[in-house]
């Protein structure tokens, strides 16, 4: 009996595995994409080279006034130099702990939501969005338990700028979901209301209605009364951003099947129960990406509000800009606020991909 | 002994049809309540600071000059034309806007799914770099960052000498008639027509017989073989006046301001990025199975595309596209942030100032938005009820 000893396998053809071959495969497998894959080279040679020298090569990181500045480079100096002004605005220097304070609670009262093995996390969740806001607004605006008072005209930079996002989609979350019910209602004259509200709101562009709630609003109330220009800009903002959420829950609405309708009303529930207990769960977890997304417009969106004077983070970067002590600034200034405002929206957006590849449960058929 | 159904009713309390009456005239006494207090609030207020409503503001002298107007205005004319020059300027910056911005996007959302690595990569940052940093920082930093680097008209960056760029401007040639003018517009309106003729007598008889025409080469010949034609037998119709430099400053052709060029600029290319996704998502909607089908046929790639790909991705592509639109004609009014006399600036930011008419001219102003949003929402509904597919 002969014993087979199976000889070794032959290595794969050169020609298609390893980096050559992969090159071969991706950027040159034709005249046309060998041509493309060139021009694309010495486009990225002319940007990215004299980039990398501006912001990294030739760049003053170190010093503390304009002088220090070695011409041809960025002059990250000024960055360094108005840091607190971006993140905090005019909030007091001694104070400025407050803002981390609330801003480390949002964190860490916010994180067992996203951990799965967290039980009642929904229940949690809801609780936290109502104690959070009051507990935020004790923190930063002090006036009780023995903080000093920090008026909303001295709030500004990155904190006025998250203040507003979190503000806009704490209240455009449950007047959007009321509003897409109401669209999606059986009731002819609560379809029209709702129908005219949303349709209202999404035709107008956002700097009209922050024209509106900053000029129209204190004609709107009674005499003697009047609100802050900070609470103004953030009615405006909820408005407008409720019509986006409401349309946004109104496609999570239709994905559901008519079937789990029917069947909850089988069961005896009323219109609430059937909302609250069935309807709602499936279609909120359904549209989370699509809320994201609002989130991430409206994060942008805040950038606005510069047009009726409050000092967010674009705000405070522009009156740094126009400092005389720091002319010619510009670049620097506006290519940080950039980085800030990309890391926040891509770093949300990529969270909203992933939830949407998770959340892919074959609803939508 | 029975009873008829839903007879058996307690009580009209707890019939649903009845409480949904309640509930509708308790919704609409809410809102009609809500509108006359604030009506009443309104009144009070206006008439304690001694503001008179009404639209007769509109007919009073400006007062103001305008850096840049489509049609003839002078300090001396009226708020109410004052309207049109910042409606004007709101379309052009989107009509321009919208123009750049889809040739733009199609381009980088082709990319996206190019087969070369390079290309794909380069389109997924430019992507994901320009739609995640607000507008209005971008139109900040082409206008504060960008624009200062230009220097000013004496030392113009020239390109090819017909192109002129300073901190002025950019300096375009403008197209003047010349005596050959009649004869093109004719020629190409002959063109025109003949064209639909074509195109009809060309579907009529590929329905009949199934040969296809070469429609495409056919009007592109007309519409450029007859100008053509007109122009050598009657001259030129246009010539170009190149801007000069006259002392400190550049005379004739046509000028971008700054604003203007800043506006376009970072919103063409913030919603180019939108479209490249549209494009991208659009296109990967249409499913192998179709390429692979035209394949097995026999029909080329070009044809693929055109006659398979391309028809089915319009249909998944035009309504975000014209969101799209939308959204950047909306987006147009971040205009007032760097001065450019659009329709918000110039309405809602000068004319209210001056006037104090905070009611009126905010409505105008909106209600020019509503107009155009509520217009195009139309036409898509009715575009999408053309499109559906007929599900079977």
């Amino acid at each position: 009996m002969t014993t087979h000893t199976f000889k070794p396998d032959l290595p794969p053809p050169g020609k298609t595995v390893g980096a050559w071959a992969w090159m071969r495969a991706n950027l040159f497998s034709s005249p046309v994409n060998t041509l493309l894959t060139l021009l694309a080279a010495y486009l990225i040679w002319l940007l990215i080279p004299p980039l990398l020298d501006w912001a990294f090569i030739s760049a003053t990181f170190s010093g503390t006034t304009r002088a220090d500045c070695a011409p041809g480079g960025a002059c990250w100096v000024f960055i360094k130099e108005r840091f607190g002004q971006f993140m905090y605005g005019f909030y007091p220097t001694e104070e400025r702990w407050r803002v981390n304070l609330t801003l480390l609670i949002a964190i860490v009262g916010a994180a067992p939501v996203f951990f799965k093995a967290m039980p009642r996390r929904a229940i949690y969740g809801i609780g936290f969005l109502i104690v959070y806001p009051v507990v935020a607004w004790i923190l930063l605006h002090g006036g009780v338990l023995g903080l000093e008072q920090v008026p909303t005209t001295r709030w500004g930079g990155l904190t006025l700028t998250l203040v507003i996002a979190a503000a806009g989609i704490a209240g455009a979350l449950p007047l959007g979901i009321v509003l897409a019910l109401g669209r999606r209602s059986h009731m002819p004259a609560v379809r029209v209301l709702c129908v005219t509200f949303i349709e209202f709101w999404r035709g107008v562009p956002l700097i009209t209605v922050l024209f509106m709630s900053s000029v129209m609003l204190p004609l709107f109330l009674p005499e003697g009364m009047s609100f802050d220009k900070l609470l103004r800009a953030l009615i405006g903002v909820i408005l407008f951003q409720s019509a986006y959420i409401a349309e946004v829950v109104r496609g999570g609405l239709q994905a559901i099947p008519k079937g789990q309708y029917e069947a909850a009303g089988a069961m005896g529930l009323g219109y609430w129960r059937v909302m609250g207990l069935v309807i709602l769960p499936q279609a909120l977890k359904l549209v989370i990406p699509g809320i994201v997304n609002t989130f991430i417009a409206l994060f942008k969106d805040t950038s606005l509000v510069i047009i009726i004077g409050l000092f967010d983070l674009l705000n405070s970067l522009h009156q740094a800009t126009v400092d005389p002590a720091w002319l010619g600034m510009s670049t620097e200034g506006y290519v940080f606020g950039a980085l800030i405002y990309f890391i926040f929206c891509f770093g949300m957006s990529q969270y909203s991909q992933r939830l949407e590849r998770k959340l892919d449960t074959g609803h939508r058929r | 002994m029975a009873k008829p159904v839903g007879a058996s009713r307690s009580s009209l309390l707890n019939d649903p049809r009845t409480r949904a009456w309640a509930f509708q005239i308790i919704a609409i006494v809410a809102v009609v309540a809500l509108g006359w207090y604030l009506f009443q609030n309104t009144q009070t207020n206006l008439q304690n600071r001694g503001i008179t409503s009404g639209f007769g503001f509109l007919d009073n002298s400006a007062g103001f000059g305008v850096s840049q107007s489509l049609i003839d205005y002078s300090e001396a004319n009226s708020y109410g034309r004052l309207f049109f020059v910042g409606l004007l300027n709101t379309l052009l910056v989107s009509a321009l806007g919208i123009i750049i911005a889809t040739v733009l996007g199609f381009i980088i959302g082709v990319a996206r799914l190019s087969p070369n690595w390079l290309i794909r990569k380069m389109a997924s940052v430019y992507i994901e770099v320009f739609r995640n940093i607000p507008p209005l920082l971008q139109i900040f930093f082409w206008y504060f960052a960008v624009l200062r680097l230009v220097p000013n008209p004496r030392q113009s960056l020239d390109f090819m000498g017909t192109l002129f760029l300073n901190n002025r401007g950019l300096y375009v040639p403008a197209p003047v008639g010349a005596e050959g003018l009649t004869a093109m517009l004719v020629a190409l309106a002959i063109a025109f027509v003949a064209s639909i003729v074509v195109f009809r007598w060309a579907k009529a008889k590929r329905h009949a017989t199934g040969e296809r025409f070469p429609v495409l080469l056919t009007v592109l010949g007309l519409f450029i073989g007859l100008p053509l034609l007109a122009a050598l037998v009657f001259g030129a119709p246009l010539h170009w006046e190149v801007p000069q430099l006259q002392g400190f400053n550049f005379r004739g052709g046509w000028v971008v301001i700054p604003e203007l060029f800043a506006l376009l600029v970072a919103l063409s290319v913030y919603t180019a990025a939108f479209i490249a996704e549209t494009v991208r998502s659009g296109i990967q909607s249409v499913s192998h199975g179709q390429t692979e089908a035209a394949n097995s046929l026999g029909l080329p790639a070009g044809k693929t595309l055109r006659l398979v790909i391309i028809p089915q991705a319009m249909r998944v592509i035009i309504p975000p596209l014209t969101s799209q639109y939308l959204n950047l004609t909306k987006n147009s009014s971040l205009a007032a942030g760097i001065g450019y006399p659009d329709m918000v600036a110039l309405f809602a930011g000068t004319v209210l100032n001056q006037t104090g008419q905070a009611i009126e001219t905010i409505a105008i102003t909106m209600s020019v938005y509503l107009t155009i949003s509520l217009t195009i929402s139309l036409l898509m509904n009715v575009y999408n009820k053309r499109m559906a597919l007929a599900e079977r």
